[in-house]
């Protein structure tokens, strides 16, 4: 975290996420005076209208134009000053993708982009609010830092962990009233380095976002049927910890990733390509949003539908624990 | 052929229906886009009821009238009158926004029947109608498209790009429609990202634009007509409405775009649906 900045928030186990980012954000505009607040019609459900509320000077609201609106901030980041932009993350990781990555990632511009009801949280808008491709996407650009905190706690810790970290970030955030998974800020955030949440040694569970919370959840119901669970948070899922997930694999040999995303290109292949190109062997099972479009529904129905709650986590490791790998070198019999 | 004074007063009887069903749907689904279903509502109406050339028993016909709602958002008011024409049965909207609902916020195509296109993302709406009118041009086939967007919504640079394309192609068979309330989420267009002048724009473009009162089924009838009958470019029907119409509390306020409504509010907002319509119907 940025040396000498603290941040505080009153009631924060009630406020969201984006309440959470809203306050801090308006906290770093003492201190970083070149900070400038974008949105694109969206200032009340991103909360980025908390920071206009103190500074409106340094507030740009574009209406509803995306596209433009990341070309903008490109703009104001080569005049000098630091963009901090927020809508939605379909918005931001599809509809304006190429500005994303052409205007701000290629030119490695300092930008922040804090983008809420990601995933499924917006569950009853439908499909064109959902995004559960985000973390695919933005973590192939080049030059992009993709931060997925657990809770508002940790998005306030991200914001403010952003602001000293060179070129552009992504900060992927939810809608709802998720509980938090901290009690505290203090527990030593630093982007890229993923947090271990609880240690165990039959079977290591990989979360970012909301499915932190559920996975710690599981692992105490699967700690009650006699098995050890390592929980680590990935908040970081680009640069990723690759020596957690080494260790992981070493210590534990068995792997299951969290997230609310499609199982396509998150936070399960990140760790995927870890693990494969580690070359040891290890049971792995990636859970989310099974390569469809979601239904339409209340986020937590749908985090139980999709087996990414808590029940679904557990009832996968289960399974996962039944598995066989192969620690030999011997091929033949799988030909 | 301008509407009758008793046409005019079944599309009102309509349109109390549909207002109240807006407010039933907002009540039962926890909150909805309450604010533009209403201001949309007339034209929509008119359209439905008088214009369209659709059949809901056959909503796959391949000769319907093509309609996009291109802000999706006002999918709420939007499945309350394709429920009430019969595309499925109204008692599904008691589960409007529901786990496992057909119905999210935005209707989607491929679970609502009736529902041409699947809306929800500003500024998609025109290009898919471009290329509907655009496809019927080719095939030689005489069914209308009608694409309802949102004020705000013409903020998005592809409304535009896509109205350049229709004018290049001289794509008669389209009709833009401009929900024009004059507001978008965060406050008043004009304060937000000036809009106007609205006519100007399009017909630089080279659209034929008409301007009217959305509230007024007249002027709404005149205008669908003329842009039925105008030939060798694309019309858009720019209609002044009220964000909120009906219901006294939530007319021309942005904080209803979206909003909830206990029973109490509901019971207001029924009683001023029925207040104004005795007015207007006495
Ligand atoms: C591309 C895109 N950006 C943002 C949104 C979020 N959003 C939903 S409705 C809305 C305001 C729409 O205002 P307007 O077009 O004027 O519609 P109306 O007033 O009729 O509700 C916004 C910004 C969206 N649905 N799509
Ligand atoms: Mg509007």
């Amino acid at each position: 975290m940025a040396e000498g900045m603290t941040w505080t928030v009153e009631d924060g186990d009630r406020l969201t996420q984006a309440e959470i980012y809203g306050d801090v954000l308006s906290q770093l505009g003492e201190k970083y005076t070149d900070i400038i607040a974008m949105t694109a019609d969206l200032a009340k459900s991103t909360k980025i209208g908390r920071f206009e509320k103190k500074f409106p000077d340094r507030f740009i609201n574009v209406g509803i134009a995306e596209n433009s609106m990341f070309g903008i901030a490109a703009g104001l980041a080569l005049a000098g000053l630091r963009p901090v932009v927020s809508t939605f993350a379909v918005f931001t990781s599809l509809r304006s993708a190429e500005q994303v990555r052409t205007d701000i990632c290629y030119q490695n511009l300092n930008v922040k982009i804090i983008a809420t009801h990601a995933g499924i949280s917006f569950g009853q808008a439908g499909t064109t609010h959902h995004c559960t491709e985000d973390i695919a996407v933005m973590r192939s650009f080049a030059n992009m830092t993709v931060i997925v905190p657990a809770d508002g706690i940790e998005t306030g810790n991200a914001v403010v962990a952003s602001m000293e970290w060179p070129g552009p970030v992504y900060i992927r955030i939810g809608r709802g009233f998720e509980p938090p998974a901290y009690k505290n800020k203090d527990y030593g955030f630093e982007i890229g380095k993923a947090v271990k949440m609880r240690d165990g040694t039959d079977l290591t569970i990989i979360a970012c976002g909301v499915g932190v919370l559920q996975a710690m959840r599981a692992a105490e119901v699967l700690e009650k049927q006699g098995l050890s669970v390592r929980v680590i948070n990935m908040h970081t899922v680009k640069p990723i910890d690759r020596d957690v997930i080494i260790e992981a694999v070493k210590e534990t040999r068995r792997i299951i990733t969290v997230e609310e995303h499609n199982i396509v290109g998150g936070l399960g292949s990140a760790v995927a390509e870890v693990i494969i190109e580690s070359g040891k062997a290890c049971a792995f099972k990636k859970l989310g949003i099974p390569d469809i479009y979601a239904i339409v529904g209340y986020p937590e129905d749908l985090y139980h539908y999709y087996k990414i709650d808590a029940d679904g986590i557990a009832e996968a490791a289960s399974e996962l624990m039944g598995k066989e790998i192969e620690e030999d070198e011997d091929w033949e019999d799988e030909t | 052929m301008p509407l009758g004074d008793e046409e005019i007063k079944e599309l009102h009887k309509k349109s109390w229906q549909i207002r109240k069903m807006i407010v039933e749907i907002t009540f039962t689904a926890g909150g909805g886009h309450i604010g533009g279903s209403l201001s949309q509502t007339d034209v929509l109406v008119a359209l439905y009821y008088k214009y369209l050339n659709i059949d809901p028993k056959r909503p796959d016909w391949k000769d319907r009238d093509r309609m996009i709602l291109s802000k999706g958002h006002g999918g709420l008011g939007w499945a309350a009158i394709l429920g009430d024409k019969g595309y499925f049965d109204r008692e599904q909207l008691k589960d409007f926004n529901k786990t496992g609902s057909p119905f999210g916020m935005h209707l989607d195509r491929l679970k609502v029947p009736g529902c041409d296109a699947s809306t929800g993302s500003l500024g998609h709406g025109l290009a898919i109608g471009v290329g509907l009118a655009l496809g019927a041009k080719k095939m030689g086939k005489s069914w209308r498209t009608y694409v309802m967007m949102g004020d705000g919504e013409l903020c998005e640079g592809s409304v535009w790009e896509a109205s350049i394309i229709a004018a290049h192609h001289g794509l008669d068979n389209l009709t833009g429609l401009v929900d024009r309330n004059k507001l978008m989420i965060d406050g008043p267009t004009e304060d937000i990202t000036t809009l106007e002048p609205i006519e100007e724009k399009f017909n630089i473009f080279g659209w034929e634009t008409i301007r009217i009162d959305g509230h007024d089924f007249a002027q709404i009838g005149d205008a669908i007509e003329k842009a039925q009958e105008t030939k060798g470019k694309p019309t858009v029907i720019i209609c002044d409405t009220i964000k909120g119409k009906g219901v006294d509390f939530m007319e021309n306020e942005f904080r209803w775009h979206y909003g909830g409504l206990d029973s109490d509010l509901r019971d207001k907002a029924l009683e001023s649906i029925d207040r104004y319509y005795s007015g207007i119907l006495a």
